[in-house]
């Protein structure tokens, strides 16, 4: 199969309120993500960021098919799939600005965004390190016979490393309610896809496990909402995994500060009119109006500034935050993690000094 | 003769030296070729060596490394690049129970000249995934060799070292150091032997003994101490963790008779243990006081900067530490 655009079809009566979610969700993404980007190369943003401008569809598409309650792991490039599945952009924004009251105290970062309170089993640094998340959250599922279903969101990539294959197996063969979400954007950081894999579509991986597979234009928020939204029905009918490659393209650098030596401006501008945003805005034609339109824009910029206001105000975290948290029971003196913090921040307490503020430009 | 080049183009000479003495070395990582690796570590190696020997490859850890070991096997002499040395772990079992066993295990019927470099260490809040040093789970492993350079002159030295080993060699590389500057000898035979220790500094009421990215900071704490308060320290740095130059060791205990152990790797369980160990087993009449370690938290290494720089030991905790022991006998 090769990758083809769908018909932007005129949408039916009945999808017309969808499609607004969906693009008032992408369109959320989209203002977080420019803004991560600005304050990141303004220095108030430190470690690494990865933007997934440009695939918002996939994050969208998908979690519109979700529950609250059902569970999702990310990548690295993981904004998006957050906000969707329902975070709030105070905690994201305040994580990402390294305060205390950020969804991980200030301990994740960008690269580790998580909240487990709508079931988003966290963002992640290794490549492939959902799969074994979502396999074991989908068993979880089962063995409680619950009919939630669980999400792993990942690259192409990240099809390369071994937990993918065993993980796809063990979903299979234990009829797991998974999804399996490829944004396949054809590049893994600087290396083109098609030096690491002699294939053209990574979905004939799933048919190597028996799983089933759809591949979908990762740009059309409405096909992938579609397509999701079967597979979790299946999955919550006890039917098994579904894997869904969503062709995509990624707009921005690998991450913020990315040289893009490995390809041409050309090519990215090609893709231009591939912005799902574009494509959902068109589809909704004389539906929306463009007075509507620009205030899905405004009420999230407003989200974003409340967010970054909120962020900005957030203390740093305190110190002694750093020798808590590894384990239950740290926090409480009495124990022996406890007491063993207590004696960690001593050591180190004599030489706590200010810290300058985020560094740009990472290499990573 | 000596010029002054970054820790990255030191280790690029000795991959370019290595490469052009012997065919039979190769390299291969994630975006190395193309991109010239994350650090420019391997920057226009592909122009020279073609990317036959200079290989991109997949995100597949676990091969890269257990390919390494077949082509060892079978006489080539393989660089691995682990793209962060956190990913080591996608490995593990290549390196463990392949990479550090076959020699043994078939009664030295074979060797394993496989090179693994790991860039480590704290620096710029990369996380809790990307920032680990792991080099003590690699010196409990009997098999392995594992070195550690501190400056420019170490990273040529050693790197050219940890490739001409036939023994299994992690070299672990400090992120933070690959644009630090250094004098780095000319010859191209200048080799820094695994297993020996180099003393940077002299002096007679302390030893610092430590490596890797914290000897910069051992030598910036004996420099204030010297100046500030006239406590002498003496700076070993090892080079090589495994293995451990045991003698330098004992030299500097007998010369001070007060030891400081100091890593940027978690202290609880770490290679300064070993260490102390030694000294108390072999050098306790040498000793005025308790060895002091140094080492992180016992904590995973947090993304926020403030945190970040709270949990591991820098120059003003190792002079504290120094100033500890001298005060104790003064
Ligand atoms: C196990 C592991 N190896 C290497 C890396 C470094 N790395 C981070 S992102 C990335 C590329 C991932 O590509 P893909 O899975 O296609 O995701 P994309 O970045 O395109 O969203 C690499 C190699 C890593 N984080 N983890
Ligand atoms: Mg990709």
């Amino acid at each position: 199969m090769t990758h083809t655009l769908t018909p932007d079809a005129p949408l039916a009566d009945s999808e017309i309120s969808l499609a607004r979610a969906l693009l008032q969700m992408m369109i959320r993404v989209r203002v977080l993500e420019e803004g991560i980007e600005r304050h990141f190369l303004a220095g108030e943003i430190p470690g690494f960021a990865h933007l997934s401008i440009g695939q918002e569809a996939v994050a969208a598409g998908v979690c519109a098919a979700l529950r609250r309650d059902d569970y999702i792991a990310s990548t690295h490039r993981g904004h998006g799939h957050t906000l969707a599945k329902g975070t709030a952009m105070r905690a994201m924004v305040a994580e990402l600005f390294a305060r205390a009251d950020g969804m991980c105290r200030g301990k994740g970062g960008s690269m580790h965004i998580a909240d487990f309170s709508i079931g988003m089993l966290g963002a992640n640094g290794v490549v492939a390190g959902g799969f074994g998340l979502v396999a074991g959250a989908a068993l979880a599922a089962r063995l409680r016979k619950t009919d939630q279903v669980a999400v792993c969101f990942f690259g192409d990539g990240a099809t390369n490393r071994g937990p993918f294959h065993e993980n796809l197996n063990l979903a299979a063969i234990w009829n797991l309610p998974a999804l399996f979400v490829l944004e396949n954007n054809h590049y893994a950081s600087t290396t083109e896809t098609s030096e690491t894999m002699k294939i053209e579509d990574v979905a004939i991986r799933a048919d190597g496990y028996g799983i089933p597979s759809q591949i979908v234009d990762g740009f059309d928020a409405l096909a992938v909402y579609y397509a999701a939204g079967e597979a979790v029905e299946r999955a919550r009918r006890g039917e098994g995994p579904t894997f869904i490659e969503c062709k995509t393209y990624r707009v921005r650098g690998h991450y913020i500060g990315d040289p893009e030596r490995y390809r041409t401006k050309g090519e990215v501008e090609a893709h231009k009119s591939d912005d799902p945003i574009v494509r959902l805005q068109a589809r909704l034609g004389p539906t929306l109006s463009q007075q509507e339109f620009e205030e899905l824009w405004g009420t999230a910029k407003s989200e974003f500034a409340d967010a970054l206001a909120f962020a900005r105000a957030s203390a740093q975290p305190e110190t002694g935050e750093a020798f808590r948290g590894a384990y239950e029971g740290d926090r409480d003196p009495e124990t022996p993690h406890g007491a063993f913090a207590v004696r960690e921040e001593a050591a180190f307490a004599p030489f706590f000094t200010e810290v300058p503020s985020a560094g740009t430009g990472s290499a990573h | 003769m000596a010029r002054t080049i970054s820790f990255t183009e030191a280790t690029l000479e000795a991959m370019r030296e290595e490469m052009r003495r012997d065919p039979m070395v190769f390299l291969m990582g994630e975006d190395i070729a193309k991109q010239g690796g994350i650090f420019g570590q391997f920057k226009g190696l592909p122009d020279e060596f073609g990317i036959e020997r200079v290989r991109d490859t997949p995100i597949s850890e676990a091969a890269l490394v257990g390919a390494g070991v077949g082509a060892a096997l079978a006489g080539m002499r393989p660089v691995v690049d682990m793209h962060f040395a956190d990913f080591i772990t996608c490995s593990m079992d290549e390196l463990v129970n392949q990479a550090a066993k076959l020699r043994y295990m078939f009664g030295e019927q074979c060797t394993v000249p496989l090179t693994l470099r790991a860039p480590d260490g704290i620096t710029k809040s990369a996380g809790a995934q990307h920032s680990q040093s792991l080099e003590n789970w690699f010196v409990h492993t009997p098999g392995l060799e594992v070195v550690i350079p501190a400056n420019a002159r170490d990273a040529k030295g050693l790197l050219k070292s940890a490739i001409r080993s036939n023994n299994p060699t992690l070299y672990f590389e400090h992120k933070a150091l690959f644009p630090r500057k250094g004098e780095v000898p000319d010859d191209e035979d200048f080799l820094i032997p695994i297993g020996k220790a180099e003393t940077m500094r002299e002096g007679g009421d302390a030893a610092i003994i430590t490596y890797g990215i914290t000897v910069g900071r051992a030598l910036e704490a004996a420099e204030t101490l010297e100046r500030d308060e006239r406590i002498a320290v003496r700076v070993v740095n090892l080079r090589s963790v495994w293995p451990l130059d045991y003698a330098a060791i004992a030299d500097a205990v007998a010369a001070t008779h007060r030891v400081v152990v100091a890593h940027e790797a978690v202290r609880v369980g770490g290679v300064g243990g070993e260490i102390a160990a030694f000294i108390a087993e072999h050098c306790f009449d040498d000793l005025d006081a308790p060895v002091i370690r140094l080492g992180a938290a016992h904590v995973p290494v947090p993304f926020a900067p403030v945190l970040q720089e709270a949990m591991y030991p820098k120059a003003p905790a190792i002079a504290a530490a120094c100033r500890d022991l001298v005060r104790k006998v003064r």
